[in-house]
């Protein structure tokens, strides 16, 4: 397969999602457009409540049943995703575009052996005889270093630690061969040891297999460590995008900023600069800028009027007033640009 | 660990041991095996170390939820390892206080937060109601929420605002000591920070000591004076923060400090990791391994091999 580094394989466009609850429409996704390129990682980072989930939920076509979908495209391949009827995109989830779930434990059926979830999926990708699909379930498991595949086939997610079951959810996922492979928050539920072994496996058969990653998170270390792009996300909206280097190391939305400088590295000394407040209430999302409130450089316009995306550079794009061209001259915070430096110094 | 008068909490060669079944399905689980360390007071000493390593099972042990199955204990030089006794119970919840992880799970969905923060104040026999009021509201304010938060329920509230009401929960009885177990693991990371910065204003106010469970090793670093590392039980080494980060000694404080992924790509990219096996990276047939103090404040869990070893990484 040749492999074209600029070709686009996913583009979402404009995807605005709601949910209908008691207390009104929650607006859970406010216009979001992202690309993903061949053999590329873009991380998605936010908290919870930002529409991280519900994005990439709706790309697999799993929203929840009280989810509208308002507007906005999801192009794959020459179709719209969201416009995709259920029998048709049983040929896309999983055999197209694979999906790692959160919590390994509840991705897994528990009184179903391991073998028997594996070669399921390979059942219902093709057709092919129970013997065979054995024997790819066993290569799949050893792919995903799982050792004693053979004995293991036939025990139950309940005796396979953390690790071990997420590399089982990670074999159903490569089981119908998919070229994307979308991580949702992979490892949080982890030790960091195991985290970075996981990360590493991730990474490997990324590589062997060129797939193109969608990986979600809201720990920066992991975004550094996976990430080619990066997608900041805030109370629905994409407010910052731009490489790994350009996110890390030349922030300009004050999410960012805050996000970069509220948790402490291995060198910080000073208080934590905490975002004050808490993330609005998206049943009655704010006007103008989300993060306003709890923004200190926030202007008057931004409680007003929603800004546009600044041009940084090709690759970087970012929400915030700040960067008109009218708008005072806002400096990083000295902690963050502290920090950035010692970053670049390490080597 | 000689002039032991100078901690405020000192734990003895502590075991906790779990078992299931009977006959030959028996099953002896070593919890917390052979564990010692001494808190200072107005310390914040932190325990990190993987799911399952016994670190949540010390700190329970210690506030006794758990009956210790041997080692001895002893708070400001009292015994708090031996039977228990009213008066004990009372010693304990009257001198050390716990933070939960789980906001939610912690707080009783009954109670109005009144009742929830006031409580320790009740069962301590403050009957005057309005007393107890103002001192609801009092530490209410101290932990960033407003009096009108006091005739709510804990569904009204978010992550961050439940863990400060445990944490008003667990200060309101004025503790000598805190136990924080995940305290900000369950946080989204906006919060953390608040949270964080909280509980050290709190603990330069009320020089407070804190014993600071947590298997997130930047936070564990930022927020405590001496560190230590558990792993399956035991505490393999001790240090001071800084020392323990410079100059890691065990391997297996080495794999874990390996594992951290650093918001830094350029780090990120060349980032080499360390595998820990204790069957390949120790060889304990013919030596036994103790508990040794290698240089000033920092114990490492060696063979006295190793621990010419480690002397000469230190350069001693």
């Amino acid at each position: 397969m040749a492999i074209n580094p600029n070709e686009t394989v996913l583009k979402v466009e404009d995807l605005r999602i709601s949910f209908k609850a008691y207390g009104g429409m929650v607006q859970a996704v406010r216009g979001v457009s992202f690309d993903l390129k061949r053999g590329e990682t873009v991380a998605i980072v936010g908290e919870s409540g930002s529409g991280k989930s519900v994005s990439i939920k709706a790309i697999m076509g799993i929203l929840a049943p009280n989810a509208v979908i308002e507007s906005g495209r999801i192009e794959y391949d020459g179709m719209d995703l969201t416009k995709v009827s259920e029998e048709d995109f049983h040929k896309i989830r999983g055999n197209r575009i694979g999906l790692i779930f959160q919590d390994p434990l509840s991705a897994l059926n528990p009184i179903m052996k391991i073998g028997k979830q594996i070669t399921e999926v390979l059942h219902l990708s093709k057709k092919i005889s129970s013997e065979e699909a054995k024997h790819r379930a066993l290569e799949l498991m050893h792919a995903v270093g799982i050792p004693e595949a053979e004995r293991r086939f036939n025990q139950y997610p309940f005796q396979f630690s953390g690790g071990m079951r997420q590399r089982i959810v990670i074999a159903i996922a490569l089981a119908g061969d998919p070229e994307i492979l979308i991580c949702d928050e992979p490892t949080t539920a982890l030790d960091v040891t195991v985290q970075a072994k996981i990360l590493e496996l991730i990474n490997k058969i990324k590589e062997e297999r060129h797939l193109s990653v969608i990986f979600i998170t809201h720990d920066l270390g992991v975004v550094a460590n996976m990430a080619d792009r990066v997608n900041v996300m805030y109370a629905g909206k994409i407010v910052e995008s731009g490489t790994s280097e350009e996110i890390f190391f030349e922030p300009a939305h004050p999410y960012t900023w805050a996000l970069l400088s509220s948790m402490p590295d291995l060198q910080t000394k000073e208080r934590l600069l905490a975002i004050p407040g808490t993330p609005p209430n998206m049943i009655y999302p704010p006007a103008g800028d989300a993060f306003a409130a709890r923004n200190k450089y926030a202007m008057k316009i931004d409680f007003e009027k929603e800004p546009p995306s600044f041009k940084l550079s090709d690759t970087h794009y970012a929400s915030t007033w700040l960067l008109h061209p009218k708008a005072p001259k806002v400096d990083l915070p000295d902690v963050l640009r502290a920090r950035i430096e010692r970053m670049k110094g390490a080597k | 660990m000689a002039e032991e008068s100078n901690y405020i909490l000192e734990v003895k060669h502590l075991c906790q041991h779990f078992s299931s079944g009977r006959g030959k399905n028996k099953l002896l689980v070593k919890a917390v095996d052979d564990v010692s360390f001494g808190v200072r007071p107005a310390e914040t000493f932190g325990l990190v170390g993987e799911s399952g390593c016994g670190k949540t099972t010390t700190g329970r042990t210690i506030i006794r939820l758990y009956n210790p199955t041997s080692g001895e204990m002893y708070f400001n030089g009292r015994d708090i390892a031996g039977p228990m006794t009213k008066d004990l119970r009372r010693y304990l919840t009257d001198n050390i206080a716990m933070i939960f992880q789980d906001p939610i799970e912690s707080l009783n969905p009954r109670m109005t937060i009144e009742e929830i923060v006031g409580e320790g104040l009740r069962i301590r026999g403050m009957k005057d109601k309005d007393e107890v009021r103002a001192r609801v509201h009092e530490m209410l304010e101290k932990v960033g929420l407003t009096e009108e938060h006091a005739t709510r329920y804990p569904h009204e509230f978010s992550g961050g605002q439940r863990q400060r009401i445990g944490i008003a929960r667990a200060m309101i009885i004025k503790p000598k000591m805190i136990i924080a177990d995940e305290p900000v693991s369950a946080l989204d990371v906006s919060i953390q920070a608040q949270v964080i910065n909280l509980l050290n204003d709190l603990k330069e106010e009320m020089g407070l000591t804190i014993l600071f469970i947590a298997h997130n090793l930047s936070v564990v670093k930022y927020f405590s004076d001496r560190i230590g590392v558990m792993y399956y039980g035991r505490l393999v080494e001790i240090a001071r923060g800084d020392d323990l980060y410079r100059c890691p000694l065990h391997p297996y404080t080495k794999a874990l400090l390996s594992a951290i992924p650093e918001p830094n790509p350029i780090t990120e990219r060349t980032r080499k990791r360390i595998d820990y096996d204790p069957e390949r990276d120790h060889d304990y047939s013919v030596e036994k391994p103790t508990m040794v103090e290698v240089a000033p404040e920092h114990f490492v869990y060696c063979s006295p091999s190793e621990l010419e070893q480690y002397q000469k990484q230190l350069g001693l």
